[in-house]
């Protein structure tokens, strides 16, 4: 026995299933969620052409950027704003409390106009400086106007002439309010009344403020995930990969003994890894990314398998069981490595070709891939040197062999 | 003693060519249950404070022109009424769907929304086109580096099994008229990466063998031998897989059902054919390509 290398395998075993108690669940939590798991709505906006609008690749940057300003007003933690192709706009809005009143605001053209009691155009939402919502006596939400100096001097010729009139101001060519001119307004202020509450005069007031949709856009797609159903998911994902991950580590333990919680160490630190490069790479934990990890175990078992598969034989061939271990694993290699290419072919071909949720099934099994080659070879292949340097047993029941009867050996 | 698989290839030939001609009929016949990641149209779960009945939903619903929508209630007691709706309306602007949503609100009291899910039209086309190129491009692929590790006659054997995998996980799901939606084809593309696996180890072994091959041991016997040494690796990497898909399955959540449901069949689908397909296939790819090399 040479306790010397035992105690290496055991310090270096103990290090990684202690970790693993400790730091799974922060680590696990730490990971940017999809819409799925923590509530959300994502929404694909398409730009639509109309007769005075193309639709181009500038315009639908500015789109994008006047989205952009919208959403950052809402006040989200992380919300993303994406340009798809070349008239498709994503957003997403993790966590978002009232999904109709957000996507009502992002579509809308939001043009201003103020016009003349003959319908005249005069003021366009281009002569504002600023919007703000505005709470006045007391209980009346309105929004304030400030001009910028061109405006307010076409604003003060506007009220000037119009005294004792009406004048219309509408959004999207809808009338928000027409009040009758009482005199002329030469401050560069204006107020909006009409709003039913605060928050309805907030949200115009971000409108205004962000300024008009430059081409026409349409909801194409929208799926809102309720904050319940997401930590529904959530939960139901940790027993899932509790039970999942129980089975396969009794499964080793009992058909390979020994050599099987080696491998079972080794898929402990393959998870914390897994979980810790998404990390790094801010990548999104989706539901059907943790479906991912989990297949992602149970095939990087599979090279663990292979390479005692081949351990057994060499030992049943007459070999000991150290050379029988090195044989096995070179033998695996080339196995291993070209059966993990062909799946992480598939992995690659699902990145690039699908969205949200899915994608990030691409990204666990990918790197899961990548990653179990390097757990389950060299990982492994570390700590059974250890064991099997420090000549604790040679038992055949514990290593799961059978060595060659001595009258059969030739 | 061991079952010859190899010598039985007719009949494992035959089985799934009945399977498949099961699939090409029911896809004729009954076609494809299209969720509405394909057709479009919305579906919005909602969880209600107070108990309502289907009529009271259907009576919102029509007054914005969705009056023909499925309505279910989920875990109702009376079957009258329920706090859980279940709502599948057909293709819907979504400012109409959301403003019958929240007239619901006003006429039915208070409710959260579980899942509100609304496609447009357009992206259905799309979508199945996307699939098809991916999961064809894969099988491009799969021959390309199959053909490059080992030779075209494995390629080819390896990538008619998963023709055969994908195809019978398709035809399950018009057989069953379960649910096509967006995840299916992830499911597809994860079968293909799973099944090639198993084969490409069997494979790898026939290529072992056949440095060690003896003149007087024929191909049959040399296949045979290698589909059961890597027996035991095939039967526990198909089990520990298909358990964590199973798992998955049963407690993973309704929302990933189908995308798991897929795999288990194409898993289970993909170890068959690794084991009783693939090795006879490129036996019969090489003999054919032997045999036109005498006659020429």
């Amino acid at each position: 026995m040479r306790w010397n290398e035992l105690g290496k395998f055991l310090i270096i075993s103990l290090a990684i299933i202690g970790g693993f108690i400790m730091y799974i669940s922060p680590l696990a939590n730490s990971i940017k969620q999809g819409l799925d798991l923590q509530g959300g709505t994502h929404v694909v906006l398409q730009a639509v052409e109309t007769p005075d609008a193309k639709v181009d690749d500038d315009a639908l940057n500015r789109t994008v950027k006047i989205i952009e300003r919208r959403v950052n007003e809402l006040g989200l933690t992380e919300p993303v704003i994406q340009r798809q192709g070349k008239d498709r706009i994503i957003v997403e809005l993790p966590g978002i409390k009232d999904p109709d009143q957000a996507i009502k605001m992002l579509g809308r053209t939001a043009m201003l106009e103020f016009k003349d009691i003959n319908g005249t155009t005069v003021l366009t939402g281009k002569d504002l400086r600023d919007a703000r919502a505005q709470m006045i006596g007391g209980n009346q939400s309105v929004v304030g106007l400030e001009f910028t100096d061109e405006g307010g001097a076409k604003f003060a010729d506007l009220t000037a002439r119009n005294i004792g009139r009406p004048i219309s101001i509408l959004l999207d060519g809808e009338v928000l309010t027409s009040p009758v001119v009482q005199e002329a307004i030469t401050g560069g202020k204006a107020q909006i009344s009409g709003s039913r509450t605060m928050e309805e005069a907030e949200h115009l007031a971000i409108l205004l403020r962000s300024g008009s949709l430059p081409v026409k856009i349409e909801i194409m797609e929208n799926r809102t995930v309720g904050p319940t159903l997401g930590q529904d998911s959530k939960e139901k994902s940790v027993v899932a990969f509790s039970i999942a991950i129980a089975g396969i580590f009794i499964f080793m333990l009992l058909f390979y003994r020994i050599p099987g919680i080696v491998a079972d160490i080794a898929l402990l630190l393959y998870v914390m890894l897994l979980l810790l490069i998404m990390r790094y790479l801010d990548a999104t934990l989706t539901l059907p990314g943790i479906a991912g990890i989990i297949l992602s175990i149970a095939m990087a078992i599979d090279a663990n398998v292979l390479i005692f598969e081949h351990f057994k034989e060499e030992v049943a061939g007459g070999k000991t069981l150290r050379s029988a271990m090195d044989k096995g694993f070179s033998r695996a290699f080339v196995t291993i490595f070209d059966s993990n290419i062909t799946t992480l072919i598939a992995a690659v071909i699902l990145f690039y070709l699908g969205t949200g949720p899915i994608r990030g099934f691409a990204v666990t099994l990918g790197l899961g891939v990548i990653l179990s080659m390097f757990t389950a070879i060299t990982v492994t292949k570390f700590l059974m040197n250890f064991l099997l340097a420090s000549n604790l047993t040679k038992n055949g029941f514990l290593y799961g062999v059978k060595y060659p009867k001595k009258e059969a050996a030739k | 003693m061991r079952f010859p698989i190899v010598k039985h290839f007719k009949y494992f030939m035959g089985l799934t060519i009945l399977v498949l001609l099961i699939g090409v009929v029911s896809i004729f016949t009954r076609g494809f249950n299209m969720g509405i990641d394909f057709t479009g149209g919305s579906i919005v779960d909602l969880t209600f404070t107070n108990e309502v009945s289907v009529a009271q939903v259907r009576d919102v619903l029509d007054k914005h022109g969705m009056g023909n929508s499925i309505i279910q209630l989920e875990n109702s007691t009376d079957n009258e009424k329920s706090k859980s709706v279940l709502i599948r309306t057909g293709l819907v602007e979504d400012e109409e769907l959301r403003a019958a949503v929240n007239d619901m609100k006003t006429v039915l009291g208070d409710y959260q929304i579980n899942r509100m899910e609304n496609i447009g039209a357009t992206i259905g086309e799309e979508l199945i086109e996307q699939a098809a190129m991916a999961v064809v491009l894969s099988w491009l692929l799969m021959i390309v580096y199959i053909t490059y590790r080992f030779e075209f006659n494995f390629a080819v054997a390896a990538v008619a099994a998963l023709v055969i995998d994908v195809f019978v996980t398709i035809s399950y799901f018009s057989f069953f008229q379960m649910e096509l939606d967006s995840s299916f084809v992830a499911a597809l593309l994860t079968v293909v990466g799973f099944s090639i696996n198993g084969t490409v180890v069997i494979f790898d072994r026939i290529r072992e063998n056949l440095k060690l091959h003896r003149r007087s041991e024929g191909l049959e016997e040399l296949v045979e031998t290698s589909i059961w040494q890597c027996m035991t690796r095939t039967v526990y990497t198909e089990s520990t897989a298909l358990f964590a898909v199973l798992v998955i399955f049963l407690y993973g959540g309704a929302t990933i059902h189908n995308f798991m449901f897929a795999m288990l069949v194409g898993f289970a689908s993909g170890g068959y054919t690794s084991i009783c397909l693939a090795g006879p296939m490129w036996i019969k790819m090489r003999e054919r390509k032997n045999h036109k090399a005498v006659q020429a």
